[in-house]
């Protein structure tokens, strides 16, 4: 095993301690140097002796003599692994940051090149220094530590619909095309060592079955890469999926294929039956690994069932039974990638119904933060590699590798497309079969996998690097750095960024009944026959077991539309007075304009509350109140500052304050109208009912109100803005209130305004609880009224007066 | 149609398969399934479609059977629904969902996604008024959410109305508050439903199905 060779090495990633290093490298890498001050934790300035003893245990060569007391001691031996695993992350890290502040520099070179070019620098000054360069691409490390949250991110984050949609397609060039690479790569391969004419040359005592295995090894697509430059590229769907799950999917193939010949290799000769043998492992590793990522994706689905009372460690659920299942996959070399995206992909309807909110967020960014630094970590340590390693270069074999693979692939492309088009409905374009030809980028999987060859079987070894890294360059730099103009020059059509909308899922779904429908009627079992049947299973069984409470018996739809509509709330808050429209179309369009026009007399009574469950509602009240304290907190603070800031000015600087706020306001009310005005939720929907109270209570609007009134800061557009959003269903103000005072002193009524503060923070964010499935019934009429009224009372009352009125209220609050 | 009926013979067939591009094994096939529909009888009634059990348990149901007796979708201008349908009829229906042949212009691709996506307007559009209003809609919403345990009308109510204010908006743009958008018209509906690229491709295919159907039948 290659991995011996890293017995000594300067990053000790394997020094005495293998399994203790990668353990913790494992670690590190998955905790990205939030470890380090654990580490550290254990280091000079706290030492004791206790922890001398511990340390002599762990490291008997160290001479430990009995002088005075240390004050200062160093001892860096003691921290190398972990601090030398955290300078490499960090390194990485760095770089990452690093290329995105030179703004030309991304848009031209794909982050991956950058990325090796780094890592040659970095390896060759570590040449340059004299040390050793650490074996930094070691197959253990890549396999079990660097790869898994790449595939896992994938895996999670895949879409399911068009990736089940094009699976014929996906398999087909994730199996035929793969075993069709490997086998002309290597057959040719050999053809060609065999001819070599004259001089005696080492290639001529190559074998057949080495030349397969190579071929095997160079032939797979590889998911890092193309993800790392289809991200770039913003291609549309189709290609993206049809590529990257050819890459996700051909694993299993890669895997047999290697064992198989590995096997054989040693043996010698091959009979049919090994070949049946072979076809049967196949099978085994795909379907195995498919199944045990499906068995851990359930028992996860399960877990999170449970957890809805201790929320903090629900990511962790996620992330440990996937890695599990990818380790119990490793375990039987079943194929540990297509666990990853099975155990992802089962589990994840089921988790995020569990699951709050922010857990989901924590595992999404999780999810991703591994996945980019694993991923930057590879290609670097791929430059690093490259320096390192021992290279035999040979000009025929390594010229004739490239040239074969870029011919065999379009070969292959082209000749899988002309078959799978018969069955296509969307055919793919000669513009497509281009770009999935030119898309098939070979990276480090293949690199680690010829690490892991036997020397002794294999003398070829060093030569099968060399051409490896070589294909590996030339795709990744030449491919990947022509592709983005390439696709652009072909005007290959892009990613369109629409959202999905609520039209789409309902077209959708009524698409999926309707065929469905149809196939019935024709009385033939086809495939959507069989996908209701299984979604009725789902919806009947599996949902009822994996998914806690109310959740499950929500059909799609609405889960969706909640969803939307949750999304669109928090974006609403989170961007305060910011200018960011929730939706892409700026429109006027209100909940008016489709109603009709006269509405019938006998309007249904009770308002269109979607009934939430209750802790659906829970969910969203909170993340709405978090937010707006926050903005209130900002707010404040902002204004503390600015007084402080003038102490001359107090009574122009509440001016200037007052005004400065009531912009702020007249541009949070607008976008606020906006908002109710676009595809949001109907204004009568929970959301916008409390997003309605809240921006009234919350924005100091009395002030800027009054002021306006008061004609002190007559503001015009701020005026008419009030005006042009008086049709739409936002804060109805009443400049004829009562209450509403004609003059006021402006010192009091900031002090007034201060009061509202106060009291807004005292009482918390009013809100009001949609009406619950054993709500009242009142009218819409005297809702609606009782609404106004309410805002009214907390717009135009100060003081405590408010407070009583508001007792009235009482039944409103949660 | 008698004729027919008595002796599927060849030559009918391929007078309905010029019509309706279906192959002749295929128009075989389904002239079988009709018959075995039509408990052997020369028309199909709604009962008898409502009679399939697979059908039972899906939430369109309704609009489905509709879709077969409404004579906008017989290609003859017609308008209104009739109580029973001829084989001729059935096929006509059948053939929206046939898949677009191999090899045709761009022209006739976006022909017959046209009228693929007229025949779903049409289901949508109950009442023929060329446009599907607010309360359309909502019946949509509602008969898709039909299945599930709770039913709750409010919420497929605002449903309905979150998405018709996104194709208002989208289709609009710019609305003054005291006009009125009485409905998706279909130059609407081609609008929203083919925005995104999936959708597209969505609408083309739908038809999939079919075609192995009657391959593998």
């Amino acid at each position: 095993m290659p991995s011996g060779a890293g017995s000594h090495n300067p990053a000790g990633i394997g020094r005495s301690l293998p399994e203790r290093g990668l353990l913790l490298l494992m670690v590190l890498v998955f905790l990205e140097g939030s470890v380090l001050p654990l580490g550290a934790a254990s280091s000079p300035d706290i030492r004791h002796q206790e922890n001398v003893d511990n340390h002599k245990a762990a490291d008997p060569g160290h001479n430990f003599t009995k002088k005075a007391f240390p004050v200062l001691d160093l001892d860096y031996k003691h921290i190398q692994t972990p601090f030398e695993i955290s300078l490499w992350v960090l390194l990485a890290s760095l770089m990452k940051l690093g290329f995105h502040l030179i703004p030309r520099l991304s848009s031209i070179v794909p982050e991956s090149c950058l990325l090796i070019t780094v890592g040659l620098l970095v390896g060759g000054l570590i040449k340059l220094a004299g040390e050793q360069v650490p074996p930094v691409l070691d197959s253990r490390l890549f396999f079990l530590c660097l790869l898994p949250p790449i595939i896992l991110d994938a895996g999670y984050f895949l879409p399911i619909r068009p990736f089940m949609e094009n699976l014929g397609t996906i398999l087909m060039f994730a199996v035929v095309g793969t075993l069709w690479n490997a086998f002309f790569i290597g057959g040719l391969l050999y053809a060609v060592c065999q001819i070599q004419p004259a001089n005696p040359n080492p290639l001529h005592a190559m074998e057949l079955l080495p030349c397969l295995l190579f071929g095997s090894i160079i032939s797979a697509v590889d998911p890092v890469a193309v993800l790392a430059v289809f991200e770039e590229i913003h291609i549309n769907e189709l290609l993206h999926i049809l590529v990257f799950g050819e890459s996700l999917l051909n694993d299993a193939v890669t895997v047999v294929l290697y064992h198989l010949f590995e096997e054989f290799a040693g043996a010698g000769t091959v009979t049919v039956m090994d070949g049946v043998l072979g076809v049967i492992s196949f099978l085994v590793v795909a379907l195995g690994g498919v199944l045990v990522g499906a068995i851990y994706g359930i028992l996860s689905a399960f877990t999170s069932r449970f957890t809805s009372h201790t929320r903090v460690i629900e990511p962790l659920f996620v992330f440990v039974y996937s890695y599990m299942a990818y380790l119990s996959a490793e375990m039987f070399h079943l194929s540990g990638i297509m666990a990853l995206i099975a155990c992802g992909a089962v589990m994840r309807p089921y988790v995020e119904a569990n699951i709050s909110h922010k857990s989901h967020t924590t595992i999404k960014y999780f999810l991703k933060m591994w996945s980019s630094v694993s991923e930057t970590l590879i290609f670097i340590f791929l430059g690093v590699a490259t320096v390192d390693g021992p290279h035999a270069w040979n000009w025929t074999f390594v010229t004739v590798t490239v040239i074969l693979c870029l011919v065999a692939r379009v070969i292959g492309v082209v000749g899988l497309t002309y078959v799978i088009n018969q069955f296509r409905i969307v055919k793919l374009t000669t513009k497509d079969q281009f770009i999935i030809a030119y898309g098939g980028l070979r990276g480090a999987i293949a690199f680690s996998l010829g690490f892991l060859l036997d020397k002794n079987h294999f003398p070829m070894r060093e030569m099968f690097l060399t051409a490896i890294i070589t294909v590996v360059f030339f795709t990744v730099f030449v491919q990947g750095m022509t592709i983005k103009p390439l696709v652009e020059l072909l005007a290959v059509k892009k990613k369109q960024e629409a959202k999905r909308s609520i039209n789409e899922e309902i077209h959708t779904q009524f698409l999926d009944h309707l065929l469905t429908g149809i196939e019935d009627i024709c009385g033939h079992y086809g495939h959507h026959h069989w996908k209701d049947k299984l979604n009725r299973f789902n919806k009947k069984y599996v949902k009822k077991c994996l998914i806690a409470g109310e959740r499950s018996k929500e059909p799609q739809l609405i889960a969706f539309y909640h969803k939307m509509e949750m999304k669109q709330a928090i974006e609403l808050v989170e961007s305060g007075g910011g200018v960011k429209l929730p939706s892409a179309v700026p429109s006027t369009v209100s909940m008016q304009n489709i109603q009709p026009k006269k509405p019938p007399p006998a309007k249904p009574a009770e308002r269109a509350l979607p009934q939430l469950p209750k802790g659906r509602e829970e969910e969203i009240r909170k993340i709405l109140r978090s937010n707006l304290q926050r903005t209130r907190q900002r707010l404040r603070s902002y204004n503390r500052h600015t007084l402080v800031a003038d102490p001359y000015e107090d009574g122009f600087g509440d001016l200037l304050l007052k005004k400065q706020r009531m912009i702020e306001l007249e541009k949070k009310i607008k976008d606020m109208s906006n908002y109710l005005t676009v595809p949001a939720a109907p204004p009568d929907s929970p959301t916008m009912c409390r997003a309605r109270l809240a921006s009234g209570k919350d924005t100091d609007f009395k002030p800027a109100q009054q002021q306006k009134g008061s004609k002190v800061c007559p503001d015009p557009q701020a005026y008419s803005m009030k005006q042009g959003s008086d049709g739409v269903p936002t804060i109805h103000v009443d400049l004829a209130s009562p209450q509403s005072p004609d003059s006021v002193n402006l010192m009091d009524e900031f002090r007034q305004a201060s009061q509202q503060q106060e009291k807004d923070e005292d009482q918390g964010l009013m809100m009001k609880p949609p009406s619950r499935p054993t709500g009242r019934r009142k009218p819409g009429e005297t809702d609606a009224d009782k609404d106004q009224q309410k805002l009214m009372r907390c717009l135009s009352d100060p003081g405590p007066s408010a407070e009583e009125d508001e007792d009235e209220d009482e039944p409103f609050l949660p | 149609m008698g004729a027919l009926q008595s002796s599927p013979g060849q030559p009918e067939y391929v007078d309905l398969a010029e019509k309706t591009g279906f192959s002749l094994e295929q128009i075989g096939v389904l002239h079988k399934r009709f018959k075995q529909l039509s408990h052997n009888e020369e028309t199909l009634r709604r009962d008898h479609l409502n009679g399939i059990p697979d059908l039972a348990c899906n939430p369109i149901r309704s609009q489905i059977i509709e879709a077969f007796f409404d004579r906008r979708n017989f290609r003859q201008n017609g308008e209104g629904t009739v109580e029973e349908i001829g084989f001729e009829e059935f096929l006509v229906v059948m053939s929206h969902f046939r898949p677009p042949a191999l090899h045709v212009s761009e022209e006739q691709r976006e022909s017959i996604r046209k009228e693929k996506l007229r025949f779903l307007f049409n289901m949508h559009d109950t009442d023929n008024d060329g446009t599907i209003t607010l309360e359309e809609y909502r019946h949509v919403v509602e008969e898709l959410l039909s299945l599930s345990e709770t039913l709750e009308k409010d919420t497929a109510k605002s449903i309905a109305d979150a998405a018709m204010l996104e194709v208002a908006s989208i289709s609009m743009g710019h609305m003054e508050p005291d006009e009125f958008y009485e409905g998706i018209t279909f130059e609407h509906f081609l609008k929203v439903r083919t925005q995104s690229t999936s959708m597209f491709a969505k609408i083309l295919s739908y038809s999939i199905s079919i075609q192995k159907n009657e391959q593998i039948l």
